[in-house]
């Protein structure tokens, strides 16, 4: 039985944590911006991102439910197995709903999403001022909530390879496949 | 034979009945732009502004309109633009509050197409300007409507790090619907 995740699947994962990593700190800089040139062009590049992002979260969520991961080391208990699942269903949630909120937030705001400059993309809602505001605190709101989540996703993975020393972070490692 | 004579003499004792269209309806009014940030299109307003015209669709070349648009009253599509752009490098509308447009002719371009020529003044540059528009009359009311692009560096609107039209394009698509009363003047 293969031990580690697929090619695809570890791709995935560490180019969906790249994008993560470059959006997330460009939404807090830009949203503190004052207008310039500059802040419409990182507000484009954040869009950009989350965009791929959705699209990445689709190929992602299909690839997993039709290829089983592989099994997490058996010295884990049974209740930390089961919560990694949830953390793991809760993170895939927010991979959609995220970019989603942005989009919608967009267009209530009266700003279509036009992606990498060149495709369109339909407004979801109406401008509507009220609807906006609110969508701006849901979409920080997710993107904490998030945070918090990737932040004991990370300190998981970590405390499994430095402390338990087994082999769940490895799984995911690239350039290491068939290694034990 | 002698019916078509009396009817052309009833016609020409008739005084010519001049039809002008120079009562401007502003609340049916509206003047309105379109642009590009960044590759996505943005629509914006402008709320308050006076029109004068005098059209005559049969004296289209001697006709004359006037626009004043208070700058204070643009909204830009959103609040964050309505604050830049009052600023120095954009209207700086402390000096320059309003901005101007006078018709210095107006062409017939067939059926009920014509192109008004005139100098607008904004930011206190002066360029000429073209602008293609469509006459309809609808009952009393003349609507005009048409559009013409200005480029928004031609009158320094958008200087220092707005002066990079990849981040606000130059092109600004000013589009006008103007509905004017007729008038009758006995001429």
């Amino acid at each position: 039985m293969n031990t580690n995740y697929s090619k695809t699947a570890i791709g995935l994962h560490w180019m969906m944590a790249a994008f993560i990593f470059l959006t997330f700190p460009l939404g807090v800089v830009m949203h503190d911006l004052a207008l310039s040139p500059l802040k419409l062009r990182l507000i484009s590049y954040h869009k950009w991102l989350g965009v791929t992002i959705l699209l990445l979260a689709v190929v992602r969520l299909v690839w997993r439910a039709t290829h089983t991961p592989p099994p997490l080391p058996e010295s884990i208990p049974h209740w930390q197995q089961r919560a990694a699942g949830s953390l793991h269903t809760l993170l895939y949630v927010l991979l959609f709903l995220i970019p989603v909120s942005g989009w919608l937030m967009s267009s209530a705001k009266g700003f279509p999403v036009v992606y990498l400059g060149l495709v369109p993309l339909p407004d979801l809602l109406p401008k509507d001022k009220a609807l906006a505001e609110l969508l701006t605190e849901t979409h920080e709101l997710l993107n904490y909530a998030m945070l918090l989540l990737l932040g004991m996703h990370i300190a998981a993975a970590l405390k499994h390879h430095f402390i338990d020393h087994d082999s769940t972070l490895r799984r995911m490692l690239p350039f290491i496949q068939g290694k034990k | 034979m002698m019916k078509t004579r009396f009817l052309w003499l009833l016609l020409a004792s008739l005084p010519v009945q001049a039809v002008e269209y120079n009562q401007t309806q502003l609340d049916k009014s509206s003047l309105t732009f379109a642009y590009k940030q960044m590759g996505v299109p943005m629509n914006g307003k402008f709320s308050k502004f006076a029109v004068a015209v005098k059209f005559d669709p049969d004296k289209s070349n001697s006709a004359q309109a006037q626009f004043d648009v208070d700058l204070s009253s643009i909204d830009t599509g959103y609040a964050e633009g309505n604050e830049e752009i009052a600023g120095q490098q954009w209207f700086n509308a402390k000096v320059y509050p309003a901005a101007k447009f006078i018709s210095t002719g107006v062409k017939a371009l067939g059926g009920n197409r014509y192109e008004a020529q005139g100098k607008l003044t904004l930011k206190g540059k002066t360029q000429e300007v073209s602008a293609p528009f469509s006459f309809k009359q609808e009952g009393k009311n003349g609507l005009f409507d048409g559009a013409f692009v200005l480029k928004r560096l031609d009158y320094a609107i958008g200087e220092g790090p707005w002066a990079d039209v990849s981040a606000v394009a130059n092109e600004i698509q000013i589009v006008f619907h103007i509905v004017a009363n007729a008038a009758s003047v006995k001429k």
